[in-house]
């Protein structure tokens, strides 16, 4: 959903959203104006910049979000391993992580030889676009193929905000139960994949059914393809490294069609005014 | 609770609508948000008073209009209202449907006091 073409008024909407004759009449010395305008125009504004940030450098941006503890991180090592093992998987990857505190998040990637940058978002329950934009200062995506940002451990807030990602992969891990699609459905809807981790558990936790689970996304009019894993004994690795590398393919196909020249050139113009922009409202955001 | 953050980001689009305008006050704002924009109007309107404190839009009615949830089938074209996690065709129950309605967070309309209204109407 846009704000700058009125895509948002959709037909299902419109006779609900559009201004009748209520707004019309106002008080003398008032005036009425229309606006409608996303609540969060200005974080989106900074996302589609991040986006073509991303673009410009050829780079595939996935959002990873899931509750706390659902094994984001342990999903990023299992995948950093497995493409140091296996020769001829080429992918090389960054991470910006996303925690209310520590680095220690950060620090697991670091250890692997794999760029990353620690947002710590202090109160905030959710990352969102301005603090993306802030730790790509500190990032050089030359040579890289992939970012992932690491969300902060949540299934309800970060759902809101695009931070100029491409894809939204949610986790659902087997201790969490098989219901939490129906429990959370604005983050599952937005899921462009979903994960269902730890899933060497699934012999004993037999209550999680991965076929409810599916069910569950179904009931939302979510298509994600699903898949199982496990970062412990790497079963499932394959499937998550095919979804990605045709993900990395589409997007240079993509972008090999669609080049971002022409937005790459008042790209640092942009940049700058962005920066300013976020000073000004960066304390609205704690 | 990311409701502080959304309704500062509204203020601050308010905020820019009436310095725009060259408004003295905010009357009234005007929301429309769905079930599934993430966004609890309960937490929106005890986020509002805090967020909008030492603003232009202090002291304005925020008139929140809640949205249903409506789907279009894509298999039989039907449109019908919606749970939001059951969105399901009320006509054939397929599950490959399209939110038309349901997922907005929108600021509608702002009404402005206008700076030129003889002092003795004004507030202040």
């Amino acid at each position: 959903m846009c704000d700058t073409c009125g895509c948002n008024i959709t037909h299902g909407n419109e006779g609900l959203i559009r201004p009748g004759g209520k707004l019309a009449k106002t008080e003398s010395g008032r005036e009425a104006v229309t606006v409608l305008h996303s609540l969060l125009d200005e974080n989106d504004h900074t996302a589609r910049h991040n986006r073509e940030h991303f673009d410009s450098h050829n780079v595939l941006a996935i959002n990873l979000m899931s509750s706390p503890g659902a094994g984001k991180t342990a999903l990023l090592e299992a995948t950093i391993q497995q493409l140091k093992a296996e020769i001829g998987k080429d992918m090389s990857i960054a991470v910006i992580e996303g925690d209310l505190e520590t680095e220690n998040d950060a620090e697991r990637i670091r250890k692997h030889g794999v760029e990353a940058i620690q947002i710590a978002t202090g109160s905030a329950c959710h990352l969102d676009a301005h603090m993306v934009h802030q730790a790509l200062h500190n990032l050089k995506l030359d040579d890289i193929d992939v970012v992932f940002i690491e969300n902060v451990g949540n299934l309800v807030c970060p759902a809101s905000f695009d931070l100029g990602q491409h894809l939204n992969v949610t986790l659902l891990s087997v201790p969490e139960g098989d219901d939490k699609p129906a429990k959370y459905p604005v983050m599952f809807r937005a899921a462009d994949l979903v994960l269902i981790s730890k899933s060497d558990l699934l012999p004993i936790l037999d209550d999680f059914k991965p076929e409810k689970a599916r069910q569950y996304l179904h009931d939302i009019a979510s298509a994600a393809p699903v898949l199982e894993l496990s970062s412990k004994d790497a079963s499932g690795l394959d499937d998550w490294f095919d979804w990605l590398y045709g993900h990395i393919q589409r997007q240079r196909d993509y972008l090999a069609e669609h080049p971002v020249a022409a937005g790459h050139h008042h790209h640092h113009h942009e940049h700058e005014h962005e920066h300013q922009h976020h000073h000004h409202h960066v304390h609205g955001q704690d | 609770m990311h409701e502080l953050a959304v309704c500062q980001a509204l203020m601050n689009q308010v905020e820019s609508i009436a310095a725009e305008r060259n408004a003295r006050s905010v009357v009234t704002i005007t929301i429309g948000m769905g079930p599934l924009s993430g966004v609890e109007a309960q937490l929106l309107k005890h986020a509002y008073p805090v967020a909008s404190a030492g603003t232009i839009a202090e002291g304005a009615v925020l008139v929140i209009q809640e949205l249903p949830v409506r789907i279009r089938c894509n298999r039989c074209g039907c449109e019908s209202e919606a749970s939001p996690n059951k969105l399901l065709c009320a006509e054939c129950g397929e599950w490959h449907t399209t939110l038309i309605s349901g997922d907005e967070m929108m600021l509608m309309s702002v009404e402005l006091e206008r700076s030129d209204t003889p002092a003795a109407e004004l507030l202040h």
